[in-house]
């Protein structure tokens, strides 16, 4: 039996990794959703467009070929060059925060005080519009994120645990890298919001629109800011799960699990986003190892709506939110 | 000039609530009706069935369908997609476990079915409220289409796992299977579409329908004058359910035959419904109407346009279709956040005056 135990925990541990994932997505959600209380669909597919932009500025793909070609007739796909990894992030952190001016600009500021249903409806329609200029830009192939990330199975893990435990864990290097990452940059945003000018204003305005307005914070910076900064976060998601499974469109499709991540965690809490994360990661992981042959499989698909609405059902705020208060 | 309502007096209540007070709209109304029934059923043929007007009647029911829940009760739902699937299953089944029963009670008892299921998913938002809950029917979504790939049961083991509606007739007239006439199956699904938007209508005007606004409006307000919240937000559910489970049923026997359930009733198609609603309006039977009329349409002229007048290759217009959808989705919410009906509103009242504005 201690080899399905080990393997059970193996599992675990394989589930917290893919957690970190869920939760580096939801992260940009909460950033946003506390900033201005938009519910932005748009998050996941922002991931996958940093990364296509990532992955496309490296290689030095012509932006909008395919469009160009078809219209001109020309046959343009490549300029020639290679841009090393360090830089081309700069420059896709250069394209989100243009994105962001862009989307505050463009939709947020003519949407002020609409109701959250609108503003959610105008992020899936950035959703779809996003996904479609990152294909037109990029072209619809799946490419292969390379930014040096390690890749491969932890030699070194597998070998300690077989040695101590008779049993070798099979971890990947990138999870590793990646919990990493999501790590430091959560320490980054909490240093950020809580020692630097404009932090102290984001958490203003996340606290109280009106009374961080009134002692003269500007919204709309903090919208472009809060978005810039989502923007980022998403570029990080991307790479990771662009050097996991390749930058494909699927890579939005799994963002939708940062969704019951949040209801566990709660929409408004840092904090509440990571621990959810880990919970459903490890959870489906578990789950589809102990129960998923009982019942045909693949129940990765659905445990994680299910865990969070059952879990909703008894806790209305989730883990970490916010008491709701109503009133009349 | 046009459109005028001077004249038209009312001398009793029930001539005034009705649907469409102004005669002009009412004769213009039924002219569109007896057109529909009486002259398109000769005219169309299959490309036009199945490209533009079976979709259009199909999704005006789920639109109507979701547009009860969260246009009329307030309640935002992302599972119309798992809810269709439900429809197309219990279709399904009915049709071969009773070869014998009519498909119009085939179609309306999936329809019940359906709620069923509705009414189990709908228990939650007793607790659970605005996007938390919109997160929440997402797990009736994947996990009704999970259930529906996985278990063999549903599909009656067949080897592929699709379902495929054997024929059925109305009336001698083959609507579903691979006989079935372009003529036939439009009349079959316009006659429901009629009866939903009839019963959708009355509902909506009616007590039921006033605890949905009430319930929509500010919940807790609706509890303390006597609405009980219970009822109201199931009874939501229920007759949403309903009208998206027809929707389903039509969608898989009439429309497409065939269904694989993970590709016809998908997440993207739980989003294509609410679209439909917040671009038509939320609140309004027209809207839903017009909403699936936008996007029914919208693709077909776009193709029509970038495939067949520019010569595009069809994965650049999907791509570009994309684009063009998010982008006029953001527009619209922008240029008029309660959609194409209350456009439509203002083109009357436009109307009314013009053509002396002062």
């Amino acid at each position: 039996m201690p080899e399905q135990f080990f393997f059970a925990a193996e599992v675990m541990v394989n589930g917290l990794m893919v957690g970190v994932m869920y939760a580096l997505v939801a992260l940009g959600f909460v950033l946003i959703f506390k900033a201005s209380g938009i519910f932005n669909y748009a998050q996941g597919v922002m991931a996958l467009f940093a990364a296509l932009t990532l992955v496309g500025i490296q290689q030095g793909q012509v932006p909008f070929a395919h469009l160009i070609n078809a219209i001109f007739g020309t046959d343009l796909h490549h300029f020639g060059w290679e841009v090393p990894a360090v830089l081309a992030i700069l420059l896709t952190v250069l394209v989100m925060i243009g994105l962001a001016v862009l989307i505050e600009r463009i939709v947020l500021k003519h949407l002020v005080n609409q109701e959250p249903i609108i503003l959610f409806m105008a992020t899936i329609g950035l959703a779809y519009f996003l996904e479609g200029v990152g294909d037109l830009m990029w072209g619809s192939d799946i490419k292969v994120m390379d930014v040096g990330l390690p890749q491969g199975i932890s030699d070194v893990i597998d070998q300690t645990t077989y040695e101590w435990f008779g049993y070798g864990f099979f971890i990947d290097r990138l999870d590793i890298a990646a919990s990493i990452i999501a790590a430091l940059l959560v320490a980054a945003l909490i240093v950020f919001s809580q020692y630097t000018r404009e932090g102290r204003a984001l958490r203003a305005v996340a606290d109280d629109h009106q009374a961080a307005l009134s002692v003269g914070i500007s919204l709309r910076f903090i919208w472009v800011l809060v978005w810039s900064i989502a923007g980022f976060v998403a570029l990080v998601a991307g790479i990771m799960w662009g050097a996991k499974s390749g930058v494909q469109f699927s890579l939005s499709l799994i963002a939708l699990k940062a969704l019951p991540v949040l209801m566990l965690g709660g929409f408004t809490s840092i904090p509440g986003a990571i621990v959810g994360g880990l919970i459903i990661g490890m959870g489906e992981k578990l789950f589809e190892f102990l129960v998923g042959p009982l019942v045909g499989g693949a129940t990765e698909n659905w445990f994680a709506y299910v865990l969070a609405l059952l879990f909703l059902v008894f806790r209305p705020q989730g883990l970490f939110g916010e008491k709701i208060i109503e009133r009349v | 000039m046009f459109y005028r309502e001077a004249g038209d007096f009312k001398s009793s209540y029930r001539s005034d609530s009705q649907t469409f007070p102004i005669a002009f709209d009412r004769y213009r109304y039924y002219a569109l009706l007896v057109f529909a029934i009486g002259v398109v059923p000769f005219i169309v043929d299959d490309y036009w069935a199945n490209a533009v007007l079976l979709p259009f009647l199909i999704w005006s029911i789920a639109a109507i369908g979701l547009n009860i829940l969260t246009g009329y009760c307030g309640q935002v739902s992302l599972g119309t997609g798992g809810f269709m699937a439900v429809g197309a299953f219990a279709c399904y089944k009915l049709m071969t476990a009773f070869p014998g029963l009519n498909i119009v009670f085939v179609v309306l008892l999936s329809g019940g079915v359906t709620a069923g299921v509705g009414v189990l998913f709908g228990l939650p938002s007793l607790r659970i409220k605005g996007f938390y809950l919109a997160v929440a029917t997402l797990a009736a979504q994947f996990f009704l289409v999970w259930l529906f790939n996985r278990v063999p049961w549903f599909y009656n083991y067949s080897a592929s796992g699709q379902i495929s509606a054997p024929e059925r007739t109305v009336f001698g007239a083959a609507v579903t299977g691979a006989n079935a006439q372009a003529w036939a199956s439009y009349l079959f699904c316009l006659t429901f579409l009629i009866a939903v938007a009839w019963l959708a209508r009355n509902l909506t005007r009616g007590a039921v329908g006033r605890s949905w606004m009430a319930i929509r409006d500010m919940d807790i307000a609706a509890e303390i004058i006597g609405v009980n919240p219970l009822r109201a937000k199931l009874t939501a559910f229920a007759a949403s359910s309903f009208l998206v489970g027809i929707a389903g049923a039509l969608f898989f026997s009439v429309y497409l035959g065939a269904v694989e359930v993970g590709e016809a009733f998908g997440i993207n198609k739980s989003f294509l419904v609410l679209f439909m609603v917040i671009i038509g309006g939320l609140g309004s039977i027209f809207g839903s109407l017009a909403g699936a009329a936008f996007m029914v349409l919208l693709p077909v002229f776009l193709k029509n346009v970038l495939v067949g007048g520019l010569g595009w290759d069809t994965a650049l217009a999907a791509h570009f279709e994309l684009v063009l959808v998010g982008g006029l989705i953001i527009f619209f919410l922008i240029v008029e956040p309660h959609g194409l009906a209350r456009l439509w509103e203002l083109t009357k009242e436009k109307l009314r005056l013009w053509p002396f504005p002062h």
